[in-house]
């Protein structure tokens, strides 16, 4: 039991790395770690779900938005402006960034530039979901073989 | 923990047992709302969290009072300027910081002279809300 916790351990810390790394999450993902303890076992993985909550209406919101005749471009913008709030405030980084050239498109009023945009949130916003998943099935793996990970 | 709470007494002067420091979130979004409430939480702040700016002028009728409310700018119903102005109007002297995904230089202009204390780009840290914490304690002292 103890190997694998170790082995687990070992690749908790490579895989969460990695993503560091690659710029899939930045310093504000370490904030939300630090506040998560005892009393809040949890917190983390509760703030991540109500992303992808808050993610997935918004980019339905922007696919419905962007194909219709007369495109609301402030209401594009507000979605944007939201989407970019909340991936910064939990450090997805790279979902972040694409949100200020699709910011830009929304101002300059280019469909084109905004359905670009709006595919490359997309791609990023699955990637990080793909990992941040992946991220808490090692943790709850390390878990279930009795090991812990530093708070 | 500890070392919050001994930050928190540092910063702002103030036994926890007998006059905590209250705080009014004001954000429409469900993440903030969740991390900003933590953050709080964590430094020993108790904290109320409300949805937009009218509901932050509802919850001062009802006779409640703030030592700080953070003021998320972007708001359905009523957004953070406004609401800012109003609580101004009412005679609200309590410290109150804008905090938005805007930066600095990006038309928050309007929102300061609405009679903010202080602007905080999203995201929200501890280091952060601790410079914050600084000015609540100035602002009592005043």
């Amino acid at each position: 039991m103890a190997g694998l916790a170790a082995q687990l351990q070992r690749q908790l810390t490579d895989y969460t790395t990695s993503l560091f790394n690659e710029g899939f999450l930045d310093d504000q993902f370490n904030q939300l770690q630090q506040l998560q303890d005892e009393s809040n076992p949890d917190f983390v993985v509760e703030v991540v779900s109500l992303f992808f909550e808050d993610s997935e209406r918004l980019l339905n919101e922007l696919a419905t938005t962007l194909v219709q005749q007369d495109i609301d471009f402030k209401r594009v913008d507000a979605h944007v402006h939201q989407l970019k709030g909340s991936s910064s405030s939990i450090g997805a980084q790279r979902v972040q960034r694409v949100c200020i050239p699709f910011r830009n498109y929304c101002e300059e009023q280019n469909v084109e530039g905004c359905l670009k945009c709006l595919q490359q949130v997309k791609h990023e916003y699955t990637l990080v979901k793909n990992k941040l998943e992946t991220l808490f099935k090692l943790k709850r793996q390390l878990l279930a073989a009795g090991g812990s990970f530093p708070m | 923990m500890d070392d919050h709470h001994q930050l928190i007494n540092g910063v702002a002067g103030r036994n926890p047992e007998t006059n905590k420091i209250t705080a009014l979130i004001v954000d429409d979004n469900m993440v903030n709302q969740t991390i900003h409430h933590r953050l709080l939480h964590s430094l020993g702040i108790e904290n109320q969290v409300v949805g937009n700016g009218k509901e932050a002028i509802d919850v001062h009728c009802s006779g409640k009072i703030f030592d700080l409310i953070l003021m998320d700018l972007d708001m359905p119903v009523m957004n953070g300027i406004e609401a800012t102005r109003k609580l101004r109007a009412m005679g609200i002297r309590n410290t109150i910081v804008g905090v938005s995904s805007r930066s600095v230089n990006e038309h928050i202009q309007e929102f300061v002279e609405a009679g903010l204390d202080d602007y905080q780009e999203k995201p929200l840290t501890i280091s952060k809300l601790l410079s914050i914490l600084r000015k609540v304690r100035n602002q009592a002292e005043l």
